[in-house]
């Protein structure tokens, strides 16, 4: 075609659509529009204000705590009598006191942030690592695959299925009881969890996507069904998975916090992990409540923190709720 | 030989629970190299149908194909899976109705297009990106390698239109199906995209199946025009006798359907009665004729059969509206 007549009428086609292109910019971005509207909500302000400050204590904590938190610094100044229900509380020196072993409250709920942060957060990218694969494969086996891809989405699915319907908690001992106590397998356990949720969620989103009209326009070209699957449908059904990985931070801050309180986490002595600090304090309650609050109080704030954004998150992302 | 044979095509629907509906029901036509066909109808008669089956994109559950299409020496309804795939998009590709759903959301524009460059030209790296530049600009796009950085959103609804037709035309295929590809799209900006593909079939010598509800858009750009009803051709013919002597009376319908300037004020648009849902199945006559005037006993009771005169006009009708009387 020739150019000239091509510019004039690009120069027509701009003008006239102006106006539509105005309204386009406005609306159809989904992440931009989606983190647009994330920062008008006070709810994802609050809950995002929680967990940078979490991740902030969880990383440089440790190296600013005014005590190590092993020592047991109260035994050894022969203040702290646990044994005779001697457990001093908050001074100026030791801002929530001592805990049963003479260590200093504060330091131990700083340090304590890192582990639950790590153990939380590698679980979770267990979960999502295993079950975006799982969900994934069913997802595009269902949603492109023909006859054989029905019978391996039938597969999967089914095995998913099982491992939903036990209850997660329960799941999460199991798993602990057969691998022995670790941080490690922790970490499983709840990821473990978490994986039945994110292969359910991939592969409806996906078997949804592969409906749309670009999947129709891609295999018009000649596009592979492997290749519309992985580099067509994949990306646009990641944004549900992205904000449950999210709200899953915040069950597995929990669900890991549980397991320590059970005794299959960490074993290593001295270790400060909220769950564990937890149960430990169980056995004071009596004593020194305050010693179970302080972890409690943490576990739940964190869980608030991401439960509060995963939320907003959703119904930023909600197409539902788009205009 | 014609480029592509449809010969008798048809596409039954059936579902358990549900209707069984004969979308397409014994459809022939034929296209020539470098032709430009419209298939024509309101919506619902079987023209989207029509253009999936010939490219094996109807759902194969559910979904019955009868009849052949030969392109080009290939029966393209017999073709197993993989080398269909090699057929689309390189030398049958088809342009959709609504750009920005047919577009991928997340995935920039510049991807899209070498994407099919990759597939069928073997393309890769720079020279994908740089023959993606040049059929942006090809296709009438402005700065096309910032264009190509862009993701749908960020382009106008004729702009993206334009990427389509650039990705449809990546791989000069010999034959080009465009389904209602200015519906979506405001007045003038129909206008300015069928001026691009009306210069981009006849600078490659390209066919075209042009699909549309509206006459109007096929008036000015296509050779051979194939009205359909109920799903199936009920009238044939090149465009300069159609428009001049049309003899069915839904074509008349449709043709006095279309908003006229040499129409004085007082004579008002008639659109034609009912609705696509008032017919008839074909077995028990013509399913037009619960919305025709011309309608008369022989119209039903059996199938009209197809009429052809001796200039390649053909209609079915068994009281076509004489000649005298156009629209
Ligand atoms: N996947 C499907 N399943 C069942 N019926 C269908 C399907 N696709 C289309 N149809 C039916 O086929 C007929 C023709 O549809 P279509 O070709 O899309 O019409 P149009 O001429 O507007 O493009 C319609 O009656 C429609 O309801
Ligand atoms: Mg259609």
């Amino acid at each position: 075609m020739t150019l000239a007549s091509g510019q004039k009428k690009d120069k027509l086609d701009r003008l006239s659509e102006l106006a539509a292109v105005r309204d386009d910019e406005q609306g159809v971005s989904l992440w931009r529009d989606a983190f647009r509207r994330l920062r008008r909500n006070p709810a994802a302000i609050v809950g995002a204000a929680i967990l940078l400050l979490f991740v902030l204590v969880a990383i440089v904590g440790p190296f600013l705590v005014p005590y190590d938190p092993a020592a047991q610094i109260g035994v050894q100044q022969g203040v702290v009598r646990s044994g005779a229900g001697i457990i001093p509380g908050p001074s100026s020196d030791h801002w929530l006191g001592y805990d049963h072993q003479g260590r200093d409250e504060f330091s131990r709920l700083i340090a304590g942030s890192r582990q639950t942060l790590i153990v939380g957060v590698v679980s979770t990218v267990i979960g999502l690592t295993v079950g975006v694969l799982l969900g994934g494969l069913s997802g595009a086996a269902a949603g492109l695959g023909g006859r054989w891809g029905r019978w391996v989405d039938n597969v999967l699915m089914r095995i998913v299925d099982m491992l939903l319907s036990v209850p997660s908690l329960l799941l999460a001992v199991s798993f602990a009881a057969i691998l022995g106590p670790s941080p490690a397998t922790v970490m499983i356990a709840v990821g473990a969890v978490s994986v039945p949720v994110f292969a359910r969620l991939l592969r409806g989103s996906m078997i949804a996507q592969a409906n749309r009209d670009y999947v129709l326009a891609a295999t018009s070209l000649g596009v592979g069904r492997g290749r519309i699957a992985i580099s067509h449908v994949v990306p646009n059904s990641l944004a549900p998975v992205i904000v449950q990985a999210t709200l899953t931070l915040a069950t597995a801050i929990i669900e890991v916090a549980a397991l320590s309180f059970l005794g299959l986490g960490s074993q290593v002595l001295g270790q400060p992990e909220w769950g564990l600090m937890l149960a430990e304090a169980q056995r004071y309650l009596g004593v020194r409540p305050a010693l179970a609050i302080y972890p409690a109080v943490a576990i739940i704030i964190t869980a608030f923190g991401f439960t509060l954004l995963g939320e907003a998150m959703r119904e930023a992302l909600d197409p539902k709720l788009r205009k | 030989m014609a480029l592509l044979d449809v010969e008798d095509l048809s596409v039954t629907f059936r579902r358990r629970g549900q209707r069984t509906v004969h979308a397409v029901d014994g459809v022939s036509f034929s296209v020539d190299a470098g032709e430009v066909v419209a298939l024509v109808g309101e919506s619902g008669c079987g023209k989207s149908v029509t253009s999936l089956a010939l490219m094996g994109l109807l759902p194969r559950r559910g979904a019955q194909v009868g009849g052949s299409a030969n392109f080009d020496g290939t029966e393209l309804l017999a073709l197993d899976q993989r080398s269909m795939r090699d057929i689309r998009g390189k030398d049958v590709a088809m342009i959709f109705q609504d750009p920005l759903s047919s577009l991928n959301p997340v995935i920039p524009i510049g991807i899209q297009v070498t994407e099919v460059l990759v597939r069928h030209r073997g393309m890769s790296g720079d020279a994908a990106r740089k023959e993606a530049a040049n059929l942006l600009d090809r296709v009438g796009i402005p700065d096309p390698r910032r264009r190509l950085k862009e993701y749908p959103h960020q382009l106008s609804g004729g702009m993206r239109q334009r990427a389509l037709i650039a990705i449809a035309v990546a791989c000069q295929p010999r034959l080009l199906i465009a389904d209602e590809p200015t519906t979506a799209l405001d007045v003038t900006i129909q206008a300015q995209i069928l001026e691009l593909l009306k210069e981009l079939v006849r600078d490659s010598n390209t066919a075209l199946i042009m699909i549309t509800h509206d006459l109007g858009v096929v008036a000015g750009m296509c050779d051979m025009i194939n009205v359909l009803y109920a799903g199936r051709v009920v009238e044939s013919a090149r465009r300069k006798e159609l428009f001049a002597a049309p003899r069915h009376p839904y074509t008349v319908g449709l043709l006095r359907s279309i908003p006229r300037l040499d129409v004085g004020r007082g004579e008002k648009l008639t659109p034609i009665r009912g609705s696509v849902r008032d017919v008839l199945p074909w077995s028990e006559g013509c399913a037009f004729a619960p919305r025709c005037d011309r309608r008369i006993d022989a119209s039903i009771g059996e199938p009209p059969p197809m009429v052809p005169t001796h200039t390649g006009h053909s209609y079915r009708c068994v009281n076509p509206v004489p000649v005298e009387e156009k629209a």
